[in-house]
């Protein structure tokens, strides 16, 4: 089973300065597999993923992604590893000069010198047919709507086949019909190219569509770990209340 | 890359100003070493570096031609009374043609390109900064600071001493405007007068130190885009301080560069 995994973390810790982020947080996420971080905002969920894809160092512990340990790895080397990981940003990160075809033909150009423009543009058309946005492909990032942004900010994530996914709140800003819709987008993309993929979340909705796993952060520490389904059973007070009152404790009304 | 981290806040102490003054001198010199080393890596972008000189050049072109023509008009204005006191109107040509060579053309052009294209580089690399897209690109295994950095540098480096060129010419002309409303005298014995005046060693330092002032241009607004912090606030500020700072240093180094000129080619003086 050691072969399967694909992102391992051991005793990771994140300060800034005085304030601890994370604490010897340590996970394991195998082949095929969609795990949820779960946690209120401002707990490390996103300077978990940075630090899993190389963004940020962590202060102490290890990362290993197929086996190689991130930290000791050149930027050289690291780069060949981040080759394989897609990363889905919470704001999508479009490239605001580029059109969209630009956007998606942009990493492809540098990755795979040997495709001719004919290949390119065929795997951009592709690759936005699976998304449902082959329309948009002239269309500057200015011109999307927030639901069609997070769209080809995923487009352009997988146009490089990556082996591992990893999504920031990918449906935070989208009315639920939206969000349901990019949810089940993420799950039939992981199933058709067989990807691994972390989802930060704080979105039931969502997680209960993609999840296999789930774990909660909470105090800078993994304070669950399971399936949604006993997440949200827990008779831990503080899960009861994030999970029945998730979206009143977020906008504190 | 480290770069320091400079402190922001509501209120700053005089000795977080002093921090930032050294923590900027600092992530300059950083930033300027890594561009020497990422500028001759390939894949050297020429297609990018391109692009961006075609966008610097008709972005500044129109004003840079209104400014060569006002500062040739008003300098061959001012002095042409000066000139007919002391009953040297005839130097008129070569004393415009001499300032606007080796001084006005290049450190006025620059200082307009400064204010029209650092503050741009710091607001465009800035708002790529807090929206993550540098990140993006990071992720994606491409250098940012090779695609985006050294692409626009180069272009500020070799678009700058076209400018100067295109500017000292039309100030010259500028100058043959308000010659001809105070006296009578014919193109063709201005421009003879410009060319007796103005040697090929007075061109050439006032032209190769506008490759300096372009590089500075350059580097700065990307630094401060590169390196903002704080959301729409942090891009406003990379904008406003890469004029000033970019401003500052054309000054200073117009300054030890006219030096070295005298110094090394006394007979340029």
């Amino acid at each position: 089973m050691a072969n399967d995994r694909v992102v391992e973390v051991k005793e990771l810790t994140k300060r800034f300065g005085e304030l601890t982020i994370l604490e010897k947080i340590s996970l394991v996420v195998h082949r095929a597999e969609n795990l949820v971080v779960f946690g209120r905002s401002g707990q490390g969920k996103s300077v978990l993923l940075k630090c899993i894809i190389g963004l940020m160092n962590p202060t102490e512990g290890k990362i290993f992604i197929n086996r190689e340990d991130i930290s000791k790895l050149s930027i050289k080397n690291l780069n060949k590893v981040r080759k394989n990981i897609g990363f889905l940003f919470q704001g999508s990160a479009l490239y605001d000069s580029m059109t969209v075809r630009e956007n998606l033909s942009f990493t492809l150009k540098r990755h795979s010198p040997q495709l001719n423009s004919k290949e390119i543009e065929d795997k951009v058309v592709q690759t936005l047919h699976l998304v449902s946005l082959a329309d948009a492909v002239d269309k500057m990032p200015s011109e999307l709507s927030g639901g069609m942004k997070k769209r080809i900010g995923l487009a352009r994530s997988i146009i490089i086949d990556p082996e591992l996914m990893l999504y920031d709140e990918p449906t935070t800003g989208l009315d639920p019909i939206s969000s349901k819709e990019i949810s089940q987008l993420i799950l039939n993309l992981q199933k058709k190219l067989n990807m691994t993929s972390i989802i930060v979340t704080h979105d039931l909705i969502c997680a209960e569509i993609i999840a296999d796993r789930a774990i909660f952060l909470k105090d800078a520490k993994i304070a669950f770990e399971g399936s949604i389904q006993e997440l949200t059973d827990s008779d831990n007070s503080f899960l009861r209340n994030f999970f029945s009152h998730e979206i009143i404790k977020e906008t504190g009304v | 890359m480290k770069l320091p981290r400079h402190r922001y806040g509501r209120r700053l102490s005089y000795t977080d100003y002093i921090y930032n003054f050294f923590a900027t001198i600092s992530g300059l010199t950083v930033f300027n070493f890594e561009f020497f080393k990422q500028a001759f890596k390939p894949p050297l972008e020429i297609a990018e570096i391109k692009k961006h000189m075609d966008e610097l050049g008709v972005k500044t072109f129109g004003i840079v031609s209104i400014t060569g023509l006002i500062i040739g008009l008003v300098l061959a204005m001012q002095s042409q009374p000066v000139l007919q006191r002391f009953g040297a109107s005839d130097f008129l040509p070569g004393m415009v043609a001499l300032s606007v060579v080796r001084e006005l053309g290049p450190v006025i052009t620059a200082l307009i390109f400064a204010g029209r294209v650092s503050s741009g580089i710091g607001a465009e690399l800035g708002s790529m900064r807090v929206t993550e897209q540098i990140d993006a690109m990071e992720v994606s295994a491409i250098n940012p600071f090779k695609f985006l950095v050294v692409t626009r540098v180069i272009a500020t480096t070799m678009i700058l001493p076209i400018l100067s060129v295109y500017v000292i010419v039309i100030a010259i002309i500028g100058g043959y405007f308000a010659v001809i409303i105070a006296e009578n005298m014919n193109f063709q014995y201005y421009i003879d007068s410009v060319i007796r005046a103005v040697q090929f060693g007075d061109f050439i330092p006032g032209v190769a130190k506008t490759f300096v002032f372009g590089y500075i241009v350059g580097i700065v607004g990307a630094y401060k885009g590169f390196t903002a912090e704080g959301g729409t606030e942090g891009v406003g500020r990379a904008s406003t301080t890469s004029v000033v700072i970019s401003s500052l240093l054309i000054l200073i180094f117009d300054m030890i560069l006219v030096k070295i000129t005298l110094w090394l080619w006394p007979t340029i003086g």
